[in-house]
């Protein structure tokens, strides 16, 4: 397919992803928030610091109230990674393939579009914060299901794949670190009753609280880590959502699953065998929000890989030239 | 209270479906009974369902000079334009005889000229058009066909007598509003529909692949047929895609494409892929910069050299505009006369040439009256509309003519024929004009029917779309 057309389907679903994650992250400082004692001030500033804008906020607002992080998150058009810019984007680059995406699935994400751009004009995110961004988290699940129920498993799907799972993979582990940046009183320790809400929480907004307490039954830190980085069945956790993206990956090369036949493989296999082979202990013991800080950093070097290998595709400038210098 | 068309006023103006006498003519007749037999607010409900789903599903247009919400759906109306079989046959026979010539024309001005030799039109008129492209001169087009896909504007005077506005030659759009309306009003008039007997319009797409497949260069079994479009943010971005949707084929920029070896191929996940026809929808001036605008970033650089040895086709072939000009189609009867040795059938507008003295005149010392047009614009710019102008803009336009009597044309204001629209639960009499897409290769094929655009606001006989135009079906009918 177009190198063009492939870069928009993996944008158009990294930026659905996008939005639906930031939706995942108000909520669940919403709910953190309510769960804190008294005498603390609600916390925002967290949230600016896991999505990785502090800068261009500071640039656009003074403090870090609720207000002011909400809608630098959710409407400003200032900012790239706001969901109302994100669905706007995932949008366009829908219109740029409508012609390979089925039309249900373009409707809806022009829909889910005039949703976003209506509650900016008539304030119901702030009326109703949680129906609000509960509609946002819906309306990218109707995507991936009209996605899996309309269109054919084809080069075009796997490149939607790729980008839906490696954006969810980056974000999910920015979740964990919403924890690593809330501050407690120095009274409240880890293992405390308010701490146990809080990882409780976390789980809630990667929609994991049920599956977590299947798997083990008490909300224990390291065991929530464990969870959302290394569990092989839940399709928010970080190895799975790799795991996919690697069959994808081969899917669209053709190349075999143990070997490599460009970067982006490479990059992505090698990440996937160190998870596949650590413990969370290690993990912990190391640090998790280092651990956190450097799983972000190979991520965005698998996406610039991605970018390498099939969508800058360049002419040999030899032949061309030559070619012209005929004429 | 139902709809009905009791009070319906065709105010002495050829009104397409209602006779002077307020019955309905004769093809519109199993319609208008329908539309009266439905309950109360049921074609409002009908109409607004279609305008939901017609945003919903992003049937847009661009809007340029506002910032989000740049799109709006072309409006459109939920009653249809009837067009009677006998009627269709002689437009019909009209458009093939134009198409006919007019390549004729165009492979000749590319080539001997015999036309300006023999001195059947002026030569100053070719020489002077800014839609002459000398790139073009000496071409072989593939099939020796230079217009494959055209759509002539046709209007009605008061006493409903056909003419043609202009053709357009270059890349005329429109075509996808037809299909998608077609849709819409098999379901808001299923039962009409039927036992009006309409001729289909939806193997447009297929046909229009015949046409370019026909165009490939020699010996290919399945040639790479792409629509090549200037991005998504031009107005007529849905409609590329959409044929291209239709016809099962790539859709691609001027930055998917590159010369290289000799063709034209395309940049895809697994290496480039050659390129055998391109439909493609941006203007000569951008479609290749080291021969034409050289600033154009949305064309291919090196794809004239392709296109002359014969590795790639395009549709339409670059210098097309020519026969677009204003001023070349004041000619067209003359250039039927020479090239098949036949009248014209559907007559031009008369047209006044600025850059005839005595015409000219003639159009100065009546401004008021008449409707002034720039020779190479299109969309309803540049145009001076007398009996609705102010002194000022005559003045202006005076003032250009003057100055540059070769880039205007002057006509007649005509009584366009008009048909009733749906407005606020009542039925009220508007203009229209026609677009009916033509396309030739193995043989000259006229979509029945075409693109009925409307001036929706009263009075107003501009029916661009840029300019508050809409649009609606046009049934023609079997015989």
């Amino acid at each position: 397919m177009l190198s063009r057309v492939a870069n928009s389907i993996y944008w158009m679903s990294r930026y659905l992803e996008r939005a639906e994650n930031v939706a995942r992250f108000i909520e669940v400082n919403l709910h953190l928030n309510l769960d804190l004692p008294e005498e603390i001030n609600e916390q925002w500033a967290p949230l600016i610091n896991i999505t990785g804008d502090r800068e261009l906020f500071a640039q656009l607002y003074d403090e870090p109230t609720r207000e002011n992080v909400m809608n630098f998150l959710t409407f400003d058009r200032e900012n790239q990674n706001s969901i109302l810019s994100c669905v706007r984007n995932a949008r366009e680059n829908a219109r740029s393939v409508r012609e390979i995406i089925s039309s249900e699935m373009w409707e809806q994400a022009n829909r889910f579009y005039l949703m976003v751009r209506d509650a900016d004009k008539n304030n119901s995110a702030v009326d109703n914060p949680n129906e609000f961004y509960t509609a946002i988290k819906m309306a990218s699940h109707l995507f991936d299901g009209i996605t899996n129920a309309t269109m054919s498993y084809g080069e075009a799907w796997h490149f939607l794949q790729v980008g839906e799972l490696l954006e969810r993979a980056d974000k999910s582990s920015r979740i964990l670190d919403v924890k690593y940046f809330i501050l407690l009183p120095d009274e409240e320790k880890t293992g405390t009753a308010i701490d146990n809400i809080q990882w409780a929480a976390l789980l809630k907004s990667a929609s994991a609280l049920e599956m977590y307490r299947k798997h083990s039954k008490l909300v224990h830190p390291s065991k929530v880590a464990d969870f959302l980085l290394l569990n092989r069945n839940f399709p928010r956790s970080v190895l799975s959502c790799l795991d996919r993206a690697v069959h994808s990956l081969h899917a669209i090369s053709g190349s075999p699953l143990n070997a490599f036949s460009n970067k982006a493989e490479q990059r992505l296999g090698r990440l996937l065998g160190d998870l596949n082979y650590t413990q969370i202990d290690e993990i912990i013991a190391e640090g998790l929000h280092e651990f956190l800080d450097s799983l972000q950093t190979r991520l965005n070097q698998i996406d610039d890989a991605v970018y390498e290998t099939f969508f800058t595709l360049r002419p040999l400038t030899n032949n061309n030239m030559q070619f012209q210098s005929q004429a | 209270m139902p709809l009905d068309f009791k009070s319906y006023q065709t105010d002495n103006y050829y009104d397409e479906l209602i006779q002077p006498s307020g019955e309905p003519r004769t093809g519109a007749k199993i319609l208008v009974n329908r539309i009266e037999s439905l309950r109360d607010g049921d074609i409002l409900s009908r109409h607004k369902a279609a305008e939901a789903s017609m945003y919903n599903m992003g049937i847009t247009f661009t809007v340029y000079g506002e910032e989000e919400g740049t799109e709006k759906i072309f409006p459109f109306d939920i009653i249809p334009r009837i067009i009677e079989a006998q009627e269709w046959k002689y437009i019909e026979r009209g458009l093939k005889q134009r198409i006919r010539a007019l390549n004729l024309f165009l492979d000749d001005i590319y080539h001997k000229q015999n036309i300006l030799k023999n001195k059947a039109i002026p030569e100053e008129i070719i020489r002077s058009a800014d839609s002459f492209r000398s790139q073009c001169v000496g071409l072989d087009v593939p099939q020796s066909i230079w217009c494959h896909i055209t759509g002539s504007d046709l209007v009605r005077d008061g006493d409903g007598q056909y003419y043609v506005l202009e053709d357009n030659l270059r890349c005329p759009s429109g075509v996808s509003y037809v299909l998608e309306n077609r849709q819409v009003l098999k379901r808001a008039f299923p039962v009409a529909f039927e036992a009006s007997r309409v001729l289909p319009v939806d193997d447009y797409p297929s046909r229009l692949l015949e046409v370019l497949q026909f165009l490939a260069p020699q010996n290919l079994s399945s040639p790479n047929v792409v629509v090549l479009t200037p991005g998504m943010y031009n107005s007529a971005y849905f409609e590329h895609s959409f044929l291209a949707q239709q016809m099962g084929v790539e859709l691609v920029e001027g930055s998917d494409l590159v010369v290289m070896d000799g063709f034209v191929q395309m940049r895809t996940t697994h290496g480039f892929q050659r390129v055998d026809v391109i439909y493609r929808r941006i203007d000569d001036d951008f479609l290749d910069p080291t021969k034409f605008r050289s600033d154009s970033v949305l064309g291919v650089p090196g794809i004239m050299d392709v296109y002359r040895k014969g590795r790639v086709a395009l549709a339409n072939a670059p210098g097309t505009g020519l026969a677009d000009d204003k001023a070349v189609y004041a000619f067209l009867p003359k250039i039927v006369k020479y090239y098949l040795n036949e009248d014209i059938i559907i007559p031009n507008v008369p047209t006044y040439v600025c850059a005839d003295e005595k015409e000219r005149k003639h159009v100065l010392a009546n401004l008021d009256k008449l409707v002034v047009k720039a020779t190479n614009e299109s969309g309803g710019y540049g145009m001076l509309i007398g009996p609705h102008s102010t002194a000022k803009q005559r003045e202006e336009f005076s003032e250009h003519i003057h100055k540059n009597p070769r880039s205007y044309i002057a006509q007649p204001t005509l009584a366009l024929s008009r048909a009733p629209v749906l407005i606020n639960n009542h039925f009220e009499g508007r203009h229209v004009d026609l677009r009916p897409y033509i396309l030739f290769g193995k043989d000259i094929y006229v979509m029945p029917g075409g693109l009925t655009r409307v001036a929706l606001k009263k009075g107003s006989l501009v029916v661009n779309s840029s300019q508050g135009g809409g649009s609606k079906d046009t049934w023609v009918l079997r015989e």
